[in-house]
């Protein structure tokens, strides 16, 4: 009764059996630690984030500057008054011009696809609406195409400069994936640079705070005193302008917000394309926050139209980060995919986007000698990211030969090496106990160390053992060593030989 | 030793009994008032009775007329005799708190030479337009220009004439002839003045109509019901939402020069309503946007057809993605234009007879519009996709605009036979119309100001934990002072003053309703009180009781052994 008691809870503790294959001839092979170590070690300066918003791989298109001709018709004087249901029979006329007036506004959207040294995948998608608009001066701003009118209306509204708010969900982890694009801390952070023409700041950020929370679905309206610093040394703006007056600032965070579908609903809305077309499609919310790191920003600042800085337009940058593990159990192979990823496929790009790119950061691997990317593309593109030159390959997602023959583009990214398998099975408690299994090339002369935590679990009161004092015993860890089976194990039984020397 | 011991105990007992009993005092005199003040709900003093006054409302609309008798309608006898003025009351008392008396002063005069010479123009739009150069007469009062049967002005059918300004022609009829007495030709003249200011100015539907906030009405004819319903609620401001939804990016990309449309069609009305609200434009362009309905085909016409039925379900999947306006909570007219995909291209709406609505469009009350926009004509057969397209501003504003004038509660009354509207200026909006709608705008505002009031003092005086800040009386305060004198102004005739303090009075007495501070204290029930003083009060309470009780008895005791003693 007692044994079985025993044998019972014992499954409660992390029962972990380790099974280390060692290769015995193992040549030019490196430690795991080793490798993972050279992700950290990536000369990588982390400056101030201007540099990093600078530094996006986006391809600069030229801008030029068209005097936009706009074509007014002449209207009629009189004004029709009839009523909806007064008869009009004249046929709808259709007046159609081969030069339409060029918007001042443009839509740029790209997803940067970077497989991590962990395994796991980073998906980084940048959604970018600029308008040739000033909202600072007295005119009212109340037209809108491509700039979602309810960001519009805050801006105007509540005269912001600039505008940078992230909803995070999980932490990022600098030592297995290196540095993000613009970090972000877990929950919300919201700072907001005002126009120097607002008198009462505190109270202007506290109606947009409340502003914000509906437009976003989020408990930004908790944001108030208690919460809200004036950073005087930090977060300078990132646009243009010369005020750096910290009074004008505020900055506040909610590390206890928690992420999810009500808050990506509302963020996708403000795409011009919402999840319709275009790179949006990707982001379904029951795949996106299964992953170990999600992150969404809306960034607005005043950026410079032309080299000159001449004209000033509006930039609204719509972020979303995500980090997939895809060490899915029981599956030997590391394998990803658009598809597997966000269980979707792209089919076009959005119509009302002038750029539509998928990069893929092929610069640790740009021989193709540790994983594969399907379909192969010869476009290749180099930026610096973080003061770090980066390769990619480039998916023009407005070109129709992306999508090749079945008019889908689903991107395989295939691990061509087997150096490290990893198969983990969670306990289920008083069920089943832990499973982990690990293929490991261990490099001659030297030591690997793995170490496994493990959390306590409380006991129901029965399941107390006779001498609790001796704790659990976790069941040991078994070590096999792939070596040729001829060697290992002989079945051929009718030879003469000791019995030790035939198992 | 024993007395001393005595002594010492006798000493004690007294200290602590004089213990006890500074405690009591101290509890008393001091604890207890400051209890007292610093757990009271501050509530600041409100105009409770001027409050009462105003639940029981009497509206009196004063309507200045001034009658112009033109030359060859009165003989120069009868000149002489025409009064000066003459008042004219009605009452109506629309349930046992409201009453309505409305007063019509009739001036009466004879025309000018310029006036004469205005007259003489060719036709009547002409005359209304001389008239108006000469004199430029105030809001809220009309002229009525009375002219002889022989004039040609005025076709041969038509008896009134309603100009664009505040003036009107009045034909006098065939059976009244010069010379008659003026008495009679008062007579015949009165119902006639009457008829064109229920037209111009207001009439008792119109102003019960207004009153709906207030009283509850008996379900009259259908027609009137949906028209009360159409209107959008007297608001101190709206926001006017144009929206062009494309739900096919891909086929075409639709160019509206909204900005320029806006300036030339909507923004005259919109100047011309200035006073009696403030409105903001914007426009936004949805893309991907569909609507809640399959539209059915009909291979008979070749088009894809929406019923009636089915228009109530268009609105709300596009609603969500129109956004709320983030900036104001005044309510907002959506205007869409929708132009469907090449897929469901063209599509008609049908009204209940089966028959196309020429103007494609339709509205939903208290809503918006919503236009449906075909563009099928345009793509040919080699047309090659995405087509560049130019809306045509001109059609969809026209729509539009009918639409804005029905939902913001300018609607033309059915003029009785022989009445002759003219047609809309250039603002499309006749000033006699922006006297209708401020008549009814300024009475819709005191009734709901009203009720705003009467029921938030109710709501204070019915729970006493309500906090009553300072600035909650304030507001209260000037509610109540411009109703006040909005009700006067009213009186008065003044309109435009009228309107200015019921918007006041309107904005203060929502402010003050809709104050968070009077929701602090509002669930503060009495058990709750007793869970927080008991465990505080009893543990002090109970000793001071006990000890004031045994001082009682043992005083009590004595007094009982001196007369012992005595005895």
């Amino acid at each position: 009764m007692a044994a079985h008691r025993c044998s019972r809870s014992a499954l409660l503790l992390v029962l972990c059996s380790l099974c280390l294959f060692s290769i015995a001839e193992s040549q030019e092979t490196t430690p795991a630690g080793d490798h993972r170590a050279t992700g950290v070690d990536n000369p990588q300066s982390v400056t101030g984030s201007t540099e990093q918003m600078a530094e996006q791989p986006t391809v600069v298109e030229e801008e030029e500057e068209e005097e936009e001709d706009r074509r007014w018709e002449a209207t009629r004087d009189e004004v029709e008054t009839e009523n909806t249901s007064a008869p009009d029979t004249s046929a709808p006329t259709f007046e159609v011009h081969s030069s339409v007036p060029k918007p001042k506004d443009d839509f740029q959207e790209e997803l940067v696809i970077r497989p991590l040294h962990s395994g796991d995948i980073y998906a980084s998608f940048q959604f970018r609406t600029l308008w040739e608009t000033d909202f600072t001066t007295g005119n009212k701003v109340s037209h809108y195409r491509l700039f979602p009118k309810s960001l519009g209306q805050v801006i105007s509204k509540f005269s912001v400069r600039e505008l940078h708010i992230s909803f995070t969900q999980g932490y990022w982890r600098t030592m297995q994936w290196g540095q993000p694009f613009l970090p972000s801390p877990p929950g919300a952070e919201l700072w907001v640079w005002f126009q120097d023409s607002v008198t009462d700041v505190d109270e202007t950020w506290k109606e947009l705070t409340n502003v914000l929370s509906g437009i976003f679905c989020a408990s930004l309206n908790f944001i108030d005193s208690t919460n809200t610093v004036q950073p005087s040394a930090s977060f300078k703006p990132l646009g243009i302008g010369n005020v750096t007056d910290h009074r004008f600032l505020r900055y506040a965070t909610l590390p206890r917000e928690i992420v999810c579908t009500e808050n990506l609903t509302p963020w996708k809305k403000l795409l011009p394309c919402g999840s319709k077309a275009g790179l949006a499609v990707l982001l379904k919310s029951e795949k996106l926050f299964h992953s170990s790191f999600h992150s969404q920003a809306v960034h607005i600042r005043p950026v410079c139209k032309d080299w000159q800085c001449k004209t000033k337009s509006w930039e609204l940058r719509q972020t979303l980060n995500v980090v997939f593990d895809l060490h899915t159990p029981g599956q030997g192979k590391q394998e990803w995919s658009l598809f597997k990823m966000f269980s979707r496929t792209l089919t076009e790009a959005c119509p009302l986007a002038s750029s539509s790119k998928i990069y893929v950061d092929i610069t640790d691997d740009p021989q193709g000698e540790q994983f594969e990317v399907s379909p192969a593309t010869h476009l290749l593109s180099q930026a610096m990211v973080l003061g770090d030159r980066r390769t990619f390959s480039l998916y023009d997602l407005t070109q129709q030969i992306t999508f090749g023959t079945v008019r889908s583009l689903n991107l395989h990214i295939r691990w061509k090496s087997s150096e490290g398998y990893i198969h983990y099975q969670p306990s289920k408690d008083r069920v089943r106990p832990h499973l982990l299994e690990m293929l490991v090339q261990l490099p001659p002369n030297s030591v690997t160390e793995v170490t496994v935590q493990f959390e306590r679990a409380l006991l129901k009161w029965t399941e107390y053992t006779p001498d609790p004092n001796h704790g659990f015993y976790v069941g040991s860890s078994v070590i096999s060593s792939l070596v040729p089976s001829i060697v290992a194990m002989d079945t051929n039984s009718t030879r003469e030989q000791p019995l030790f020397s035939s198992l | 030793m024993v007395c001393a011991f005595n002594l010492c105990v006798i000493d004690q007992l007294l200290r602590g009994q004089l213990a006890a009993l500074s405690i009591a005092v101290v509890v008393i005199v001091v604890g207890v008032p400051l209890w007292w003040k610093t757990t009271e709900t501050y509530r600041a003093w409100l105009p409770v009775s001027q409050i009462n006054e105003l639940s029981n409302l009497q509206l009196q609309l004063s309507a200045d007329v001034e009658v112009v008798f033109a030359r060859g309608t009165v003989t120069p006898e009868q000149q002489k005799k025409v009064p000066l003025t003459r008042t004219q009351d009605e009452e109506h008392s629309v349930d046992e708190d409201t009453a309505l008396r409305y007063r019509y002063e009739t001036r009466y005069r004879t025309a000018t030479i310029m006036e004469e010479d205005a007259l003489d123009q060719p036709t009547a739009a002409e005359a209304d337009l001389s008239l108006h150069t000469l004199s430029e007469c105030p809001c809220g009062s009309l002229v009525v220009y009375v002219i002889p049967e022989s004039s040609s002005l005025l076709p041969q059918d038509v008896d009134v004439y309603i100009g664009q300004r505040r003036t009107a022609l009045l034909r006098i009829g065939g059976q009244i002839r010069v010379g008659k007495t003026l008495d009679l030709l008062l007579a015949h003249l009165e119902p006639r003045i009457k008829q064109v200011l229920q037209v111009m100015s207001f009439s008792h539907t119109d102003i019960t109509a207004a009153l709906s906030d207030r009283v509850r009405l008996s379900p009259g004819n259908k027609e009137s019901i949906a028209d009360s319903m159409r209107t959008f609620k007297s608001s101190p401001g709206y926001e006017i939402t144009f929206s062009l939804l494309n739900p096919d990016p891909k086929s075409h990309r639709l160019h509206w020069d909204i900005e320029g449309a806006v300036q030339t069609y909507i923004q005259p009305l919109l100047t011309k309503l200035a006073s009696v609200a403030n409105f903001s434009i914007d426009s936004q362009t949805l893309y991907y946007a569909m609507l809640g309905v399959n539209p059915r085909f009909d291979s008979s016409l070749g088009a894809y057809t929406l019923s009636p039925d089915s228009l109530a379900h268009m609105i709300n999947p596009v609603e969500a993605r129109l956004g709320s306006n983030a900036a104001s909570s005044n309510p907002v007219l959506n205007f869409l234009l929708y132009v469907p995909d090449a897929q469901h291209s063209p599509l008609h709406i049908h009204d209940s007879k089966k028959q196309e609505v020429p103007t494609n469009a339709f509205h939903s009350p208290r809503w918006g519009g919503i236009m449906v926009y075909n563009v099928d004509g345009f793509y040919g057969p080699e047309a090659v996709f995405p087509v560049d397209l130019n809306i045509n501003m001109a059609k969809v504003m026209g729509v539009f605009l009918a639409q804005l004038r029905l939902l913001l509660g300018v609607q033309s009354p059915n003029a009785p036979s022989g009445f002759l509207v003219a047609p809309c200026s250039r603002t499309g909006l006749a000033d006699w119309e922006l006297d209708r709608l401020m008549w009814s705008r300024s009475v819709e505002n005191v009734a709901t100001a009203t009720t705003t009031i009467t029921s938030l003092a109710q709501l204070l005086d019915q729970i006493g934990n309500i906090v009553i800040n300072d600035n909650i009386a304030e507001q209260v305060s000037s509610a109540v002072t411009s109703l006040q004198l909005a009700v006067a102004e009213l009186e008065a005739g003044n309109l435009r003053f009228a309107l200015q303090y019921s918007k006041e009075a309107i904005l203060a007495s929502e402010r003050a309703f809709f104050d968070p501070s009077l929701l602090h204290l509002l669930y503060f029930p009495d058990d709750q009180k007793f869970a927080i003083y008991i465990p505080l009060f009893l543990p002090m309470c109970v000793p001071i009781l006990l000890s004031l009780l045994k001082i009682v008895s043992d005083a009590r005791q004595k007094r009982r052994e001196k007369q012992a003693k005595k005895d």
